[in-house]
């Protein structure tokens, strides 16, 4: 067994439900079949994770889906060229508030199904409510200013009549203290992966309001980030490294293994948390707090749906968020960056060998499926969708000048 | 400008850590150094100090907070760079090996960043390998601990000597190719589930 492996990679990760696919290639095996020795970094924080990148301590690394496009673009102190070949799934997170938001929004006619629109009205009157009596603004926390949480939590706010900029605010929070930030009122609610939401009402704190698989279905969230002098100098490394993450995504999407996977992420090296409390994201059956309970459809996807494809449309719907909320120019240089930092020629290439569903196009009109369809794509069957952004709203990355002027007036 | 004259924020949990670096700083005759240990309420506290240079453990995982708190900059006005200067990544690397980070308030130059950077740098070194020592003197009195606890049993139920009690474990570790004090490690626990051999 002490064979040398053929290549070595040395890839950070955040204990976060979402490193699965990446834990499990490098613990169940999947790598070293493809003749690479793995060795997996636990992270504490995302700066760590994007500097290491930076300087070549990582070569890959489990990353925020914006965040490769921030470290291109150069919106961070340590800028690099990141690419993302592989996707590590898609949704998981969820929208959690405080006990005392959820009872002033259950006023304001909020219900416990996860209704986002529903929940969003609710929380935008009880907002409003808030301001006019002059009380404080709500204090929200997401896990990063580029990450999925950041972009999604405003979005929705936006799309549902409230500023984020000017009627609440957005700090930052490390996703393993959430929970006790809400507990301790630091904060009055958050956007967050699993298991910090369910964890908040495991502690009788929180409330879950609604989550990402509804707000967009089948949404981008994590990523594998590359260096992308790494990958150009180590092309068969990276092609045998996402051959690995294909199988190890495919075994953890697999129902049959989850109480395996669930025991594996529960170790101390990874997340550190009880078995237990991991099932919601592997079955989408979420308890929301005094005592209701739903199943979310397609809540996190590690494997399904083409979850892996590193899409071009997520990474310019990100873009055009970044644009919206003013952390960056629109001009056609930070578009192109943009669009050449996501990679699935890379994708196709490595994966073209096994056969594998591969989709017909590098980029697709976010929000147009409206049920489940077949797709054309080399080799076998491949389904997408639905799709859909929770207020009917579509990104075509044909059309970003519109979609960012009229997102501008939302 | 003398170096007495920069305003220097450690941010570290480690309250051994931090005095050490603080203590470093002054050393090198910084005079204006404030430590603080719990990130809470950190906004406030940069709004009123100012500081020039922020020292802070890669360790902690508020790092993003702060960083985004310099982006928003509604506590500190001025853009910030980090490890001094973004194409030196030698003291980058450096900085990310000791674990130590350094956030500089923009206008800073690079020649007065460096000795604080190269100091904290050292520090932290010296803490770990600190840390390092005394984790393997905390072991080492474990080990003498169990290896008397397995002697003990070993003379009780096998009417032994110390002295062969002890040889008998170093024999049988040395037939298994394992440490002496795993073998003792063994033993205690074997015992502890046949039953009460040993009072204690």
């Amino acid at each position: 067994m002490s064979t040398t492996a053929a290549h070595q990679i040395t890839a950070g990760f955040m204990p976060l439900f979402d490193s699965a696919v990446l834990v499990a290639a490098g613990e169940m095996g999947f790598a070293a079949r493809e003749g690479i020795e793995l060795k997996l970094h636990r992270e504490t924080s995302w700066a760590n994770i994007r500097d290491r990148i930076a300087i070549g301590h990582f070569d890959v690394a489990h990353m925020l889906g914006p965040m490769p496009l921030a470290c291109s673009l150069g919106l961070t102190p340590l800028a690099s060229e990141t690419i993302v070949p592989f996707s590590l799934g898609l949704g998981g997170n969820c929208i959690t508030v405080s006990t005392a938001v959820w009872e002033g929004m259950a006023a304001n006619g909020a219900a416990p199904d996860l209704d986002p629109a529903r929940a969003g009205a609710a929380l935008g009157a009880l907002i409003r409510a808030r301001a006019a009596a002059g009380r404080d603004p709500l204090r929200f926390a997401v896990v990063h200013p580029h990450s999925g949480h950041n972009y999604e939590l405003r979005y929705w706010l936006a799309a549902c009549g409230v500023d984020p900029d000017r009627d609440i605010e957005v700090v930052i929070v490390p996703p393993p203290f959430m929970a006790d930030a809400l507990a301790a009122g630091r904060i009055d609610g958050y956007c967050v992966g699993e298991p910090w939401n369910s964890a908040a009402v495991d502690a009788g704190t929180g409330r879950i309001v609604t989550v990402k698989a509804l707000l967009w279905r089948n949404s981008p969230e994590k990523v594998i980030g590359a260096r992308r002098a790494w990958a150009e100098e180590n092309p068969d490394t990276l092609a045998a490294l996402l051959r690995a993450l294909h199988h190890s995504a495919r075994w953890c999407q697999d129902p049959a293994n989850r109480d395996e996977l669930a025991a594996l992420m529960a170790r101390p090296a990874f997340l550190g948390q009880p078995e237990a409390i991991q099932m919601p994201a592997l079955t989408g059956r979420l308890q929301l707090g005094g005592r209701a309970e739903r199943r979310v459809e397609d809540f996190f996807l590690p494997f399904d749906k083409a979850a892996n494809f590193p899409w071009k449309s997520h990474a310019l719907w990100f873009y055009t968020q970044m644009v919206r909320w003013g952390q960056l120019r629109h001009t056609p240089q930070n578009l192109a960056i943009a669009r050449d930092c996501y990679r699935p020629d890379l994708y196709r290439s490595a994966l073209r060998p096994l056969g594998v569903a591969l989709p017909g196009a590098n980029a697709k009109v976010e929000g147009a499926l409206k049920a489940a369809t077949p797709v054309g794509s080399a080799g076998a069957s491949l389904i997408l969708g639905p799709d859909g952004f929770f207020d009917g709203q579509i990104f075509d990355p044909d059309k970003i000048d519109a979609y960012i002027a009229g997102q501008k007036r939302a | 400008m003398s170096a007495g004259s920069l305003t220097i924020l450690v941010i570290d949990e480690n309250r051994i850590r931090a005095s050490i670096i603080e203590a470093g700083l002054r050393d090198a005759g910084h005079r204006h150094v404030t430590v603080v240990h719990d990130v809470a309420g950190i906004a406030k506290r940069i709004a009123e100090l100012e500081p020039d240079v922020i020292v802070i453990d890669l360790e902690n995982p508020n790092r993003d907070m702060l960083e985004n708190m310099f982006q928003l900059s509604r506590a500190v006005k001025r853009p910030i760079a980090m490890f001094v200067d973004r194409s030196d990544r030698a003291s980058i690397e450096a900085a990310v090996d000791a674990g130590v980070s350094a956030y500089v308030i923009d206008g800073l130059k690079k020649e007065r960043i460096k000795p604080i950077l190269d100091m904290a740098i050292s520090r932290f070194n010296a803490f770990s390998r600190m840390a390092r020592e005394l984790e393997e003197a905390r072991s080492e009195l474990e080990n003498r601990k169990v290896v008397d606890r397995a002697k003990g049993i070993l003379m009780k139920s096998r009417g032994l000597s110390e002295e062969a009690a002890y040889a008998l474990l170093r024999k049988t570790a040395m037939n298994q190719n394992r440490k002496i004090a795993e073998i003792a490690q063994s033993l205690v626990t074997a015992a502890g589930l046949l039953g009460p051999l040993e009072g204690e």
